[in-house]
């Protein structure tokens, strides 16, 4: 069996090694720099939601229907749980993203993990946007004071 | 006829313990190595040597005794054999080290001591990999200085502290120990790699050099600094103690200075 091995420095180059066309503009960077951002706020809105929702008053016992009714009657925790939807559900995809890169192989099984991934980001934050702007506690036998 | 001369004191006697460094210690081990062979087998293999080494003897030692004395068909790479070309980098024990610079007292001697090629780029034979994937970043990043305006007539001028900026990564002997340890590197070979990033810091942060802007922007890629995952793989392989992941943090936040 013999087996041919081009000479050396002839710049020959394993065509796995060939890089792709240079990318244009900074998607990288400004993904490395949301991902920073977004951990950082989160912290706060996810630590505010769980204190919230878990510590203050009757604390876990306390959730219920009426209670996220309640909560969403009021402006700041529509803002403060759409935010947390978005941001969570970009920096969660973000970085699934990222692994999906750094350990699928093959061109295709990238693209299909990727496409999958951005079909179920974008089908939970419309659905959860939704929930949170077209919400109604008035549901059939409800028995809260406001129906 | 002459007298019997007594004759002159040849040996003198010390005390015990006084002067010399004593028989220095020798043990045995088995080096563990991965063997590719192309033109014989299409799978590479463990082969096992068992050797007697001597306590300031490294794996490079221990790998030309195997190749002299043993087995020569084995090949692997040195050329200064002391830490400076670079040319012996290889998976010791698992960790990227250089054989030359790694003492076989330091390893685990009552266990196979493993040494196989670095992993990432294609194998070529036994301890031999092809560099040109490497290099080919390293091209890239544009190691060499460029500037502007005129040609100073006599040096450029640098301060100690401009200098000081970029004192870390001028040390990089491109063994490719650090691009080779690299996880993101394994997947597909298509990231820059530590040691191009390094290289091109060492221009990036040269007060005498123009072209920071060039190379900030060829690291921009998507396969470029944005994929480091901080793992500090490439810190801990460095046979040079070289701050790689420091280096690629300092680019990174002067891509993203330029930028924002």
């Amino acid at each position: 069996m013999s087996v041919s091995i081009p000479a050396p420095r002839s710049q020959r180059i394993d065509p796995k090694y060939k890089r792709g066309p240079k990318s244009r503009g900074s998607f990288e960077m400004l993904a490395w720099l949301f991902m920073r951002l977004s951990g950082v706020v989160l912290i706060v809105l996810i630590f505010g939601h769980l204190i919230s929702n878990l510590m203050v008053g009757e604390g876990i016992s306390g959730i219920s229907f009426g209670f996220v009714a309640g909560k969403w009657a009021s402006p700041l925790w529509q803002f403060w749980d759409l935010a947390m939807l978005w941001l969570a559900m970009l920096h969660g995809t973000n970085g699934v993203r990222t692994i999906i890169n750094d350990y699928a192989e093959k061109h295709a099984t990238r693209a299909w993990l990727k496409g999958i991934l951005y079909v179920a980001t974008i089908f939970i934050i419309v659905l959860g946007s939704l929930v949170i702007f077209t919400f109604d506690p008035c549901v059939a036998g409800s028995q809260l004071p406001q129906c | 006829m002459s007298t019997e001369l007594p004759e002159p004191p040849s040996k003198i006697d010390l005390k015990p313990g006084v002067g010399g460094g004593g028989e220095i210690p020798s043990f045995d081990i088995t080096l563990r190595v991965r063997r590719y062979l192309p033109e014989a087998t299409a799978d590479a293999y463990w082969e096992d040597f068992k050797l007697t080494m001597y306590g300031t003897d490294r794996v490079l030692d221990a790998l030309h005794k195997v190749k002299w004395e043993q087995d020569g068909s084995l090949s692997f790479r040195r050329s200064c054999a002391h830490g400076v070309c670079g040319s012996d980098a290889m998976r010791i024990n698992g960790r990227n080290r250089l054989a030359c610079k790694t003492l076989l007292k330091d390893l685990d001697t009552s266990k196979p001591i493993t040494v196989e090629a670095i992993k990432g780029l294609p194998l070529e034979k036994d301890l031999i990999v092809d560099m040109e994937p490497f290099f080919q970043s390293y091209r890239e990043i544009m190691p060499f200085l460029i500037s502007k305006g005129h040609e100073p007539t006599k040096e450029r001028y640098q301060s100690a502290e401009d200098r000081e900026i970029f004192d870390d990564t001028t040390k990089c002997i491109l063994c490719a120990a650090c691009t080779s340890s690299c996880p993101v590197f394994w997947t597909d070979g298509q990231y820059f790699g530590p040691a191009a990033i390094v290289n091109a810091h060492r221009f990036i942060f040269d007060s005498r050099d123009d072209a920071g802007d060039m190379r900030l922007e060829i690291l921009n890629d998507k396969e470029g600094v944005w994929r480091c995952r901080t793992t500090f793989n490439c810190t801990e392989a460095c046979p040079r103690g070289i701050q790689v992941t420091k280096a690629i943090a300092e680019v990174k936040q002067a891509i993203l200075a330029r930028t924002v």
